[in-house]
């Protein structure tokens, strides 16, 4: 629950304006940018995801070196499963790409 | 020695290690607190402890959410879902926490709709694909996770989703540091300060700890290098007689914290008089209620709250190891009548429990930092 994911913005949602979808080592998801509202991200930027929340924006490498921290924690399999389930997508839509491969 | 060389800038930890041994006095033993169950479960992963020497002592607080919730009210969470139509919402975190009857996941198994979710927003949608039931979303978390609970009651109210509600259990990290360092049989020196908290409510809010408490605090990342780089920079102050708050997590936690995180807990908390935490008891505004203007979507203004208050089992002593005055193994049910398959308290449920990190790293001893490279 208290996992700091890493994600790049793909893209903001057309008809969702606090909506973007993010990739996670492959696996694309809708997260919810509301409290990012002061300085929202475009795409392409890093951010740190909570709970489905963008929570603050980070540059690439420390992205890079927050997803090697959850790897050493052993939590990437917990954070891949978070990051399937936070249940911003619409109905039926499963968008993601590839599954993480340990 | 292939563990070591993942680690980033392995070189830099030795060199951190080494620091610290220059830095603590031979004569004085340092008690240092890391607030956050993430730290402490990193703290175990790692094997950080040996790195440090035997006077620099770290102590688990009180930073992880399902262990400071009082039994009570999972209780209270767990009777308002036994009503009709009625479904018990939470993060994977709560679903093996015991409740004087069982876990939600017990509860599952006879036959209550308990319903495990990733994101606030996930228990917003199970409302509105069942608008036949209530969907209650039972939430816990520190500064961390409020936000996100808020925006969620925010678009709840928005989108008029009146099948949906929020257990609020959220509690604030500030009032928990008072009552520790409140506490007279705990001595500390420092602190190494909660992360991602910090994310939300920046470094302020920490300077009382070092004008008032004299004791310095250092909000640090959850790297082997970052938490090794907080306790030199808690050390350095102490060496020098200092003590103010410094930010080794710069890269992620701004000064100022996230504004927009704020004024979103603002618009939908307020502060409850008191609040139960396990192990610390009622501590004064230290956790968050729904506000009176969201009451629709507040399971607690909405429905009739047993208010249960239960007393832990008189021999798991939680309490004591939350305040960092006894260390996991020191409790009588440690590794024998509790443990991560069967637990009696929150401690061993959660990941961030130091009892469950305890369990699973200092029993099997992993390859870590330190003994790797002593092999």
């Amino acid at each position: 629950m208290c996992l700091a994911i890493p994600g790049k913005i793909i893209e903001l949602d057309a008809q969702n304006s606090h909506l973007a979808v993010v990739e996670v080592v492959g696996v694309r998801r809708r997260v919810d940018l509301g409290l990012l509202q002061d300085a929202p991200p475009v795409p392409g930027d890093w951010v740190l995801i909570h709970v489905g929340f963008a929570m603050s924006k980070i540059s690439e490498a420390d992205a890079a070196d927050q997803m090697q921290t959850l790897t050493l924690l052993g939590e990437t399999e917990a954070a891949m499963q978070e990051v399937r389930g936070y249940g911003l997508e619409n109905d039926g839509q499963d968008s993601s790409t590839q599954r993480w491969k340990q | 020695m292939k563990f070591v060389d993942e680690f980033r800038a392995p070189e830099l930890i030795a060199k951190a290690g080494e620091e610290i041994r220059k830095l603590a006095d031979p004569n004085r033993h340092y008690r240092i607190m890391e607030v956050c169950g993430g730290h402490t479960h990193a703290i175990y992963r790692f094997g950080l402890k040996d790195l440090l020497p035997a006077n620099v002592e770290l102590i688990h607080g009180p930073g992880c959410p399902v262990c400071v919730l009082p039994m009570g009210r999972i209780d209270d969470g767990l009777s308002l879902a036994a009503q009709p139509d009625f479904v018990f919402s939470a993060f994977g975190d709560m679903m093996r926490v015991p409740g004087t009857h069982g876990s939600p996941l017990e509860y599952k198994a006879r036959g209550m709709d308990v319903r495990i979710v990733y994101s606030p927003a996930d228990a917003l949608k199970l409302a509105r694909n069942n608008p036949e039931k209530h969907v209650m979303f039972f939430a816990i978390g520190f500064e961390t996770t409020a936000p996100s609970t808020a925006l969620t009651l925010m678009r709840a109210k928005a989108e008029a989703l009146n099948n949906f509600s929020v257990f609020c259990n959220h509690v604030t990290i500030i009032p928990a540091i008072r009552a520790i360092l409140d506490s007279p049989d705990m001595r500390l020196d420092g602190f190494v300060g909660p992360g991602h908290v910090s994310t939300v409510i920046g470094c302020r809010p920490y300077n009382w700890i070092a004008k008032d408490e004299g004791k310095p605090v250092v909000v640090s990342g959850f790297e082997p290098l970052d938490i090794l780089q907080s306790v030199v920079m808690l050390l350095r102050q102490l060496r020098e007689g200092e003590a103010k708050v410094e930010n080794q997590y710069k890269r992620v936690v701004p000064w100022e914290g996230n504004r927009a995180a704020l004024r979103a807990m603002a618009e939908v908390f307020e502060l409850r008089p008191y609040f139960e935490w396990r192990g610390l008891g009622f501590i004064s505004q230290s956790a968050l209620k729904i506000r009176t203007s969201y009451a629709t979507w507040d399971s607690e203004q909405r429905f009739t709250v047993p208010g249960v208050r239960v007393t832990d089992p008189k021999a798991a002593q939680c309490g004591e190891v939350l305040k960092g005055v006894l260390k996991p193994a020191q409790c009588k049910l440690f590794g024998r009548e509790c443990t991560p398959e069967q637990p009696v308290g929150a401690l061993m449920v959660s990941s961030e429990g130091s009892c469950a990190a305890y369990y699973n790293y200092e029993h099997r001893k992993p390859v870590t930092i330190a003994n790797a490279a002593a092999g």
